[in-house]
């Protein structure tokens, strides 16, 4: 049937890392369903599959590179593969053993599995009691989100991207590795650690390998990519930045328009909230600054949008990019998916999500590929404003500054108020800095009444 | 809680938030959110990794008394439930 091929995950993409499978062959997938993690030059990201089927065929092993478009696996109608298909169709068949939890597909069981579900507790709709794939997403609502207990086996082992790729580089299973990090997670040092206890007994072994023969490379089973250490994992970054900045300064004509906002509303008021809240409910400006720009995006929707084929295509919804830094260096860009709908605990909520899974986790793809436009914003430490450089095929960006406390002259009074210097970097082939212009006095009308955000 | 042990829990937060910098290297006057480049959603998680471990919320009223690791740990201490319960 179809062929699952490595997509791309942003304009700036050109090839990809398979990092690592969620499905084998015989495995039952749905359209939507996530399959495989990839690794651009960026972060590591969830690909899910187009269609229906069954996993036929996987062409690419965990490690390799491969260019964007290359066919990664194939998938069959599911006739193709009745021997695998076979056990699953004889267990509800069987009422006598009414313990057993049925479950529908492999990818059932490893979708509870990595939502840290167990399975027998699920409440199964399908026939026979069967647990399906919407019951466990159900269930996974239910749950509170983070699971960071004590890894269940076989569960997918939570690990940094950079540790990821050391392992990746080393040859080490990243599951082998103890972790010693937060909630088990592995840290790079680990992954040296592991290495460091492979090498050290394997050594007069590589020895006598060595005096032995030419004849045999160690098992390269593991297509290590090219760039391997962590200098040059950076210099891909900067690359792929580069480039893809290159393209945006190169084709898209840029005007820019700033205005200084007085933020003293919408920060007494927030500062209000989060004194009748818990830590973990907290709210922190940007996430204010966030949904306004969302909401202000809505209002003029010339801004929200893709330049695509000379024209502009606007979108309905607002998937808003967040500029994320990375550490040491680096800079992605994932978006908060309908950002103007949710609410602000949501969308506060999603913040946090998207942060902590740039630099530590794993995004998905439509964060990576569906931005519709992005913000810059510059937090506690960074400087007053930002011009800041469009994401193409966007059409505009949202530069936000450190919030600074100002003189500030209102009604003829002169005052203290902390203020934020938003800039709109606009595409001149879109637009003109009449709707950047109307994009900020927009945003600024609605951080004044905080409250219905 | 004692000193040594608001450090250790400050030293755990930090290393989880930041594990590539070493706190030893930070000094214990200096702004560490500067030093350690930590951002608004960094010292949040920072706060409710301190509430978890410590007991003690630090209330965001608060959050310009706590700018450096030294007076961050004397409000751990000053704040915790043994100090003021004792």
């Amino acid at each position: 049937m179809g062929e699952f091929v490595m997509p791309s995950l942003g304009a700036d993409m050109t090839e990809g890392t398979l990092l690592e499978w969620l499905v084998k062959p015989g495995d039952e997938v749905h359209r939507g369903d996530i399959v495989a993690v990839v690794d651009t030059d960026k972060a590591a990201i969830e690909v899910e599959c187009f269609e229906d089927g069954v996993v036929a065929e996987l062409l690419v092993p965990p490690g390799t590179r491969v260019p964007v478009g290359a066919p990664l696996a194939r998938f069959g109608d599911g006739a193709a593969a009745p021997a695998v298909a076979a056990p699953t169709p004889a267990a509800p068949a069987a009422p006598a053993a009414p313990a057993a939890p049925a479950v529908a597909s492999p990818l059932v069981r490893h979708l509870a599995h990595t939502a840290g579900i167990d399975v027998s507790t699920v409440n199964g709709t399908g026939p026979d009691g069967v647990v399906t794939r919407a019951d466990v997403e159900a269930a996974r609502v239910a749950v509170p989100l983070p699971r960071p207990d004590t890894a269940a086996p076989g569960r997918r082992v939570p690990a940094s991207p950079l540790a990821r790729r050391r392992a990746l580089d080393l040859g080490i299973a990243i599951d082998t590795v103890a972790g010693s990090g937060p909630n088990g997670s592995v840290t790079v040092a680990d992954v040296d650690a592991a290495a460091a206890a492979r090498n050290a007994p394997s050594t007069p072994e590589a020895e006598a390998t060595h005096a032995e023969a030419p004849q045999q490379p160690p098992t390269p089973t593991v297509t290590v990519p090219a760039e391997t250490s962590a200098a040059d994992r950076n210099a891909a970054m900067r690359r792929a930045i580069g480039e893809l900045m290159a393209r945006s300064k190169r084709e898209i004509p840029h005007y820019y328009v700033t205005t200084t906002i007085d933020l003293s509303a919408a920060l007494s008021w927030m500062r209000d909230v989060n004194t009748r809240r818990p830590v973990s409910e907290r709210l922190v400006p940007a996430a204010l600054l966030l949904k306004a720009s969302a909401l202000a995006a809505r209002a003029v929707p010339e801004l929200n949008g893709f330049w695509v084929d000379d024209h502009l295509e606007r979108c309905d919804h607002v998937h808003l990019g967040v500029a994320v830094s990375l550490r040491p260096s680096g800079l992605v860009a994932p978006a908060i998916l309908d950002a103007d709908i949710l609410d602000l605990d949501t969308l506060m909520k999603g913040l946090r999500d998207v942060v902590t899974r740039a630099r530590s986790g794993r995004l998905r793809r439509t964060e990576m590929t569906d931005g519709t436009l992005t913000v810059t914003n510059l937090g506690d430490n960074g400087a007053e404003s930002v011009l800041g450089v469009i994401f193409p095929p966007q059409v505009a960006l949202v530069g936000l500054g450190r919030i600074v406390e100002r003189p500030w002259a209102s009604g003829g009074m002169l005052a203290a108020r902390p203020t934020v210097t938003a800039t709109l970097s606009g595409d001149h082939r879109a637009t003109d800095g009449h709707a950047g212009s109307r994009y900020l006095a927009a945003l600024d009308d609605l951080l004044q009444s905080p409250e219905k955000l | 809680m004692n000193p040594t042990e608001a450090t250790a829990a400050v030293a755990a937060a930090l290393g989880s938030i930041a594990p590539e910098v070493d706190i030893a290297t930070v000094d214990g006057d200096a702004p560490f959110r500067e030093e350690m480049d930590l951002d608004s959603l960094d010292f949040l998680n920072l706060v409710e990794l301190l509430h978890d471990s410590t007991g003690v919320e630090i209330r965001e009223d608060d959050y310009a008394r706590v700018g450096s690791l030294t007076t961050l740990v004397d409000y751990l201490v000053s704040h915790s439930p043994v100090a003021t319960g004792a």
